[in-house]
């Protein structure tokens, strides 16, 4: 491409839509499956942990794709681990010490964006051969595409799970049956293997939507 | 004794890695489609989480803890490098998916080309990094409580993509919705079998 192009191109701009939905991460190319369940329980993690893989995936495309020359094909992996890693620390470090509360919800998931395939997979697939501008929208595309579905999951199993959104209350007080009324929250959907039924309640929506995507 | 068989049975049911924390999905929904070549990662992942979380133990314990340092020289006793320990663990983990590649190729050459590629995508299986950081977060008392929950946790995850490769196998004959087939159903048995595996949740050790 030329480097007149705009910033905006269509072709960018594409870099940026796709990944949130025909070439979503988690529903279309399985990548980054396992943070995205643990932290779903609630909304301000699932935000917090999508912000995080965003920033990460995008400046880590970055740097690859400005190294991409200069990297010996044999230890290509060791050098995206360690600028992977390298990146994942500065987060981490950032969230003890802003959102410290939301940091040790998300306990170990922070360390495991390095394991992230989402991270490894654009690295590979995108960065690896392209410029990094576009690397970098593509980072950011697929970390939103990412995000968006943390952020459906979420929204789900915190609304049916305990009531609330974003922490705060949204199903009235007296409906509950310990005020008289008729509804109880449904404890299951806190549960992990609720957030896995969720996302393939999602890929199920999203298929009967987008016909092509269907497998076989 | 007794505690390290409980906690290796625990590591194996009440915590296990697929079921309980998701770890090493990535993997677990994309070699699950044949059993053989599920129960090849499956050996690979127990062997490779029974060294690299002991490793990280003595890493943790002499190196990177606030305070590890002393048995180098007393001045360092406020020295705290644990910031520095996912790089430290990944590194670990990466050499030594490398050593296993080698051995295995070396010894088994069979297995070495059924594994394919999968070998060296052990080193990105967030179940491997993962057994680290809880290792970190759990503060076992001594290393051999740090194996047991290293090698309880492989086999956890071993039977995890052994029973789900299993199904898998059973599910192509089946009329499932097509927006369902292939991923969407197997999100949905992963959680089903979450579901029961739950059932040993309340089993105190």
């Amino acid at each position: 491409m030329s480097d007149k192009e705009p910033l905006f191109s269509k072709k960018n701009l594409s870099l940026l839509t796709d990944p949130l939905n025909s070439k979503n991460p988690i529903t279309v190319q399985v990548l980054g499956i396992c943070s995205a369940l643990a932290v779903t329980a609630q909304l301000k993690p699932a935000v917090v942990m999508s912000l995080a893989v965003m920033v990460v995936t995008a400046f880590s495309n970055f740097t690859i794709s400005l190294l991409r020359n200069g990297i010996p094909n044999r230890i290509r992996i060791i050098v995206q681990l360690v600028v992977i890693a390298a990146l994942v620390i500065v987060v981490d470090q950032l969230l003890k010490a802003y959102v410290y509360d939301v940091s040790k919800q998300l306990s170990v998931f922070v360390g495991l964006i390095i394991t992230n395939c989402i991270i490894m997979g654009r690295l590979e697939a995108f960065a690896l051969g392209n410029k990094p501008i576009p690397a970098f929208l593509d980072g950011i595309g697929n970390g939103a595409g990412y995000g968006l579905i943390l952020v459906i999951v979420a929204f789900f199993r915190e609304l049916l799970g305990s009531g609330t959104i974003w922490g705060y209350h949204v199903i009235p007080a007296s409906w509950y049956i310990d005020n008289g009324g008729w509804y109880s929250n449904n404890g299951m959907m806190i549960l992990p293997p609720m957030a896995l039924i969720t996302v393939g309640m999602i890929i199920w929506v999203q298929r009967s939507k987008n016909r092509d995507l269907i497998e076989d | 004794m007794e505690n390290y068989i409980n906690l290796f049975v625990k590591s194996i049911f009440v915590d296990n890695m697929v079921f309980a924390y998701f770890l090493g999905m990535c993997s677990f929904l994309a070699v699950s489609k044949s059993v053989k070549t599920a129960t090849g990662l499956g050996l690979a992942v127990i062997f490779v989480l029974g060294i690299t979380v002991p490793v990280d133990y003595l890493l943790q314990n002499y190196v990177l803890k606030e305070g590890a340092l002393t048995w180098l020289s007393k001045d360092f006793a406020s020295v705290d490098l644990s910031f520095l320990s996912f790089i430290m663990f990944i590194a670990v983990i990466a050499s030594m998916v490398q050593l296993v590649e080698m051995v295995v190729e070396k010894y088994a050459p069979a297995l070495y080309t059924n594994l394919g590629i999968f070998l060296p995508l052990i080193a990105v299986n967030c179940a491997i990094l993962g057994g680290s950081l809880f290792m970190q977060q759990r503060e076992f008392v001594n290393i051999g409580e740090a194996t047991s929950y290293g090698l309880g946790s492989g086999v956890g995850w071993f039977l995890a993509i052994v029973a789900i490769a299993a199904i898998r196998e059973k599910i192509q004959y089946s009329n499932v919705p097509a927006p369902l087939r292939g991923l969407g159903i197997t999100f949905i048995i992963t959680g089903l079998m979450g579901i029961a595996f739950m059932g040993f949740m309340g089993i105190k050790f």
